[in-house]
C-alpha cells in the first residue's frame, strides 16, 4: 500500500520524563507514518513506550513529560508546536483515543449517555435538543442493545464489553480520521476481547478511518494490521508490511519475537524467552541501540551513534547495524 | 432519597439510646458534689442533704436514669440549678449564636481551601502548591485558642481595626427581632443593614479563628483528592476526547474529588462544633459550647447534659447530610447498600 500523502507522520519525535529518580529518556527519534484509511499495530513489550508516544502525539502527556524534539504532522498540522486549543480541537474530533480496563475509565458518576453527550457538545454544532438523539444513535452504531435505556446507566452499572463499546462510541462520535486503541482488550474476557476487536475493524473499515493498534499480542496485530511497527526501549526497532514482517523480520528483537510466538498468538507480557529487560531507560549512558545488551549479533559497530537506520522511508526499514 | 434518610434515621436511633447513657454516667461521674455546691459553704450537714433531697441525688442511681430518661422523652432536659432557667430554652435561644459562627465559619474555610487545593493540584510544585502546603502545615500546628487569642490581640488590641471580643453585639445595638436566631438573617429580615454590619463586624474574628483551624484539612484533602482524580484513567479519557480544560477540572475530575472533601467537611464540622467551646470563651460569644462550660464549673449537671445531648444530635444531623449529599453526588452508593 503506498499513501502519498500519510494522515499522520511522526519525525524523529522524542520524549522525556523528569521524575525525583532522574530523567526517563522514554522515546528517542521516534519516526513512523500512519496512512488515511490504513490499520498499523503497534507491538513491544509493557514499557517500550507504545503508549506514552500517543500521548505525545495527542498533547495528552503527563505534566512530568515533555516533548524533546521532532515533528508530529498530523492533517497538515504539526501537533508539536501546536497550541493547546488546536489540539483539544482535533482530540476526539480529527483523533480519538481509546484506552484498556474500560471500566475504570469512564467517569464513574456520570450517565454515560452524557459523557457521550459531553463529546458531540465540545466538537460539533448539534443543537442541545438534539444531543440526546444523538448520543442514542452512537451507541446505536457500536451495536449496544437497548441504547435508549444504556443512555441512563452509569459505568458500573455495566460489563467491561459493554464500557469499551461505550469508549468506542465516545471516540468515534464525531467521526475522526484516526482512531487510536491502546490495548483496546486488555481487561475483557476472552469471547468479548474478540467482540471489540471485530467491532473495531468492522467501523474502520466501514467509515474509512485509519487505526492504530496498540497491543501485545502479535497475533492479534497479525490478523488485523496491514502494517506493524516494532518498538523496544523507546525506539522504533522495525517497521514493514504485517506478511514483510512475519516472513522475513530484519531486526534481531523482531526475529526473536516472532519466534517465541509460535503461531503468532502468544501475549508478549508473558515472554520469558527473549533474554535481559529492557535497559533502565533513567540510565545517562543508554547505549545507541538499546537492544544490544540483549542482542547476540551485538559487534563493537553497534555502538556507533547515530544508530544506522536502513531503508528509511521505505516500506519495510529497520534500525540495526547488522541486520538478519 | 425518603428511604436513605429514614434509614439513616433508624440506624442512629442505638446511638441516641447511647449517647443518653454515656450522659447521665459522665455528668455523675465528674468531680464536685453539686448539692455541696449549692447548699453554700456555711450550709450544715442537714442543709447540704435538704438540698439533695430536692435534686433528687439522695435516689439510687437506677431510679434517677429512670427519671431523666423520662424527662428526656418529654423534651424536659430540666432546670439549671444556677440561673434557674429551663436548659432545653437556654439551649435552644444560644444554638444559632453557635451555628451562625460555625456555619460561617466553614464557608469562609471552604471559599479559600477549596480554590486553594485545586490550584495546588493542577500545578503541583508552583508557589500556590506551596503556598498550599504552608498554610496546612500552619493550620495543623496553630492550636485554636492561640489563633483566636492572637486575632484578638492583634487586630483589636495593637491594630484596632476590629471590634472588641465582647460577643455578638456592642452593646450600643440591641439585637434583631428573633425571626431565625442568626443575627445576619434577622437583621436583614428587619431591613436593618446598620444592625447587619454591626453583627457581622462582631463574627469577624471568630469566623476567621474557626476558618483557620479548619481550612487545614479540607485544602489538603482537595489538593489529594484533586491529584489522585486528575491521574485517573476517566480524566485522560475526558482529556483524549478534546473537552476543554475546564470542562474536565470541574465537571469530570472536581466532582469526583468531591466525594472524599465531603466527608472531611462533616468530619471538620464536628471539630468545629467541638471547638466552640473555646472560641466562645475567647470572643464572649452566648452559644452553647461557653453555656456547658460555666455549667460544667458549677457542677450544674443538667445543663451539660443537655449540652451533650444536642451536640449528639448535630453529629447525627450533619452525618444525615454528609450521606444525603453523598448519594446526591455518587449514583454507586444508593445501589450498593
Ligand atoms: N508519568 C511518567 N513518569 C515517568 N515515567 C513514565 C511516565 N509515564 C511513562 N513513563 C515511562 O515511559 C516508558 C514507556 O511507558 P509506556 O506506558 O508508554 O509503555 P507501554 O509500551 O505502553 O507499556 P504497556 O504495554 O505496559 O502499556 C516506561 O519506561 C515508563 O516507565
Ligand atoms: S544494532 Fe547491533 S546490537 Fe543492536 S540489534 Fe542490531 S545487531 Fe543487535
Ligand atoms: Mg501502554
Amino acid at each position: 500500500m503506498d499513501h502519498p500523502v500519510p494522515l499522520l507522520s511522526v519525525e524523529s519525535l522524542g520524549v522525556e520524563f523528569r521524575t525525583r529518580s532522574g530523567t526517563v529518556h522514554a522515546l528517542e527519534e521516534i519516526s513512523f507514518s500512519v496512512g488515511k484509511g490504513e490499520t498499523i499495530g503497534v507491538v513491544g513489550e509493557s514499557g517500550s513506550g507504545k503508549s506514552v508516544l500517543f500521548y505525545a502525539v495527542l498533547g495528552i502527556l503527563d505534566p512530568a513529560g515533555r516533548i524533546t524534539g521532532g515533528r508530529a504532522v498530523f492533517g497538515g498540522l504539526d501537533l508539536v508546536r501546536a497550541s493547546p486549543s488546536e489540539l483539544e480541537a482535533i482530540r476526539g474530533r480529527e483523533a480519538a483515543m481509546i484506552f484498556q480496563n474500560p471500566r475504570v475509565a469512564l467517569n464513574p458518576i456520570r450517565k454515560v449517555g452524557h459523557q457521550i453527550e459531553d463529546v458531540l457538545a465540545r466538537h460539533t454544532s448539534t443543537p442541545s435538543a438534539a444531543l440526546r438523539q444523538r448520543a442514542i444513535e452512537a451507541l446505536a452504531s457500536v451495536r449496544i442493545p437497548d441504547p435508549e435505556r444504556r443512555y441512563d446507566a452509569y459505568p458500573f452499572e455495566l460489563s467491561g464489553g459493554l464500557c469499551q463499546r461505550i469508549m468506542i462510541a465516545i471516540a468515534l462520535a464525531c467521526s475522526p480520521s484516526l482512531l487510536v486503541a491502546d490495548e483496546p482488550t486488555t481487561g475483557l474476557d476472552v469471547t468479548t476481547q474478540a467482540a471489540v476487536m471485530d467491532l473495531i475493524s468492522e467501523l474502520a473499515h466501514k467509515r474509512k478511518m485509519a487505526t492504530v493498534l496498540i497491543t501485545h499480542d502479535l497475533g492479534l496485530a497479525a490478523e488485523h494490521c496491514d502494517r506493524i511497527v516494532v518498538m523496544h526501549a523507546g525506539h522504533v526497532v522495525e517497521t514493514a508490511p504485517t506478511a514483510d514482517l512475519f516472513a522475513h523480520p530484519r531486526h534481531p528483537y523482531t526475529a526473536r519475537l516472532i519466534a517465541t510466538t509460535p503461531h503468532g498468538t502468544s501475549d508478549l507480557r508473558s515472554l520469558a524467552a527473549i533474554p535481559g529487560y529492557l535497559p533502565d531507560l533513567r540510565r545517562g549512558d543508554l547505549p545507541a541501540c538499546r537492544f544490544s545488551e540483549r542482542c547476540d549479533r551485538f559487534e563493537a559497530a553497534c555502538t556507533e551513534r547515530p544508530l544506522a537506520r536502513l531503508d528509511a522511508g521505505q516500506p519495510h526499514s529497520v534500525a540495526c547495524r547488522r541486520p538478519l | 432519597m425518603l428511604r436513605l434518610i429514614g434509614r439513616r434515621l433508624l440506624a442512629a436511633i442505638p446511638n441516641v439510646i447511647g449517647i443518653v447513657v454515656v450522659t447521665f454516667i459522665l455528668t455523675r461521674a465528674l468531680p464536685g458534689d453539686p448539692a455541696a455546691f449549692y447548699a453554700g459553704p456555711a450550709a450544715t450537714q442537714e442543709a447540704v442533704e435538704q438540698v439533695r433531697a430536692k435534686l433528687g441525688l439522695d435516689q439510687p442511681l437506677w431510679k434517677q436514669f429512670v427519671d431523666y430518661v423520662g424527662d428526656l422523652a418529654r423534651g424536659d432536659l430540666g432546670l439549671s440549678i444556677s440561673t434557674g432557667q429551663q436548659v432545653l430554652d437556654e439551649i435552644l435561644r444560644r444554638l444559632p449564636a453557635s451555628l451562625e459562627l460555625t456555619l460561617l465559619g466553614l464557608v469562609v474555610a471552604c471559599a479559600i481551601a477549596l480554590p486553594l487545593g485545586i490550584l495546588a493540584s493542577t500545578r503541583p510544585g508552583s508557589w500556590i502548591d506551596h503556598a498550599c502546603r504552608l498554610v496546612t502545615t500552619l493550620g495543623v500546628s496553630l492550636p485554636i485558642f492561640f489563633t483566636g487569642l492572637l486575632l484578638a490581640y492583634v487586630f483589636y488590641y495593637l491594630l484596632g481595626i476590629a471590634p472588641p471580643p465582647v460577643g455578638r453585639l456592642d452593646s450600643m445595638y440591641s439585637p434583631p427581632p428573633h425571626f431565625t436566631g442568626f443575627y445576619l438573617v434577622d437583621s436583614l429580615v428587619a431591613g436593618d443593614v446598620g444592625l447587619f454590619l454591626a453583627a457581622g463586624k462582631q463574627m469577624i474574628l471568630p469566623v476567621l479563628t474557626l476558618a483557620i483551624f479548619v481550612l487545614a484539612p479540607i485544602a489538603r484533602m482537595t489538593r489529594a483528592a484533586m491529584l489522585g482524580v486528575l491521574s485517573s484513567d476517566f480524566v485522560r479519557t475526558a482529556r483524549a476526547s478534546g473537552l476543554s480544560s475546564s470542562t474536565v477540572l470541574y465537571r469530570y475530575a472536581f466532582r469526583n474529588a468531591m466525594l472524599p472533601v465531603v466527608t472531611t467537611m462533616g468530619m471538620v464540622f464536628s471539630f468545629m462544633l467541638g471547638s466552640n467551646v473555646v472560641i466562645e470563651k475567647v470572643f464572649a460569644w452566648p452559644g452553647i459550647g461557653s453555656f456547658a462550660v460555666d455549667a460544667l464549673v458549677q457542677s450544674d449537671y443538667a445543663p451539660v447534659q443537655g449540652f451533650v445531648l444536642v451536640m449528639a444530635m448535630l453529629f447525627v444531623a450533619i452525618n444525615l447530610m454528609i450521606d444525603i449529599l453523598y448519594t446526591a453526588i455518587d449514583p454507586r452508593v444508593s445501589i450498593d447498600d
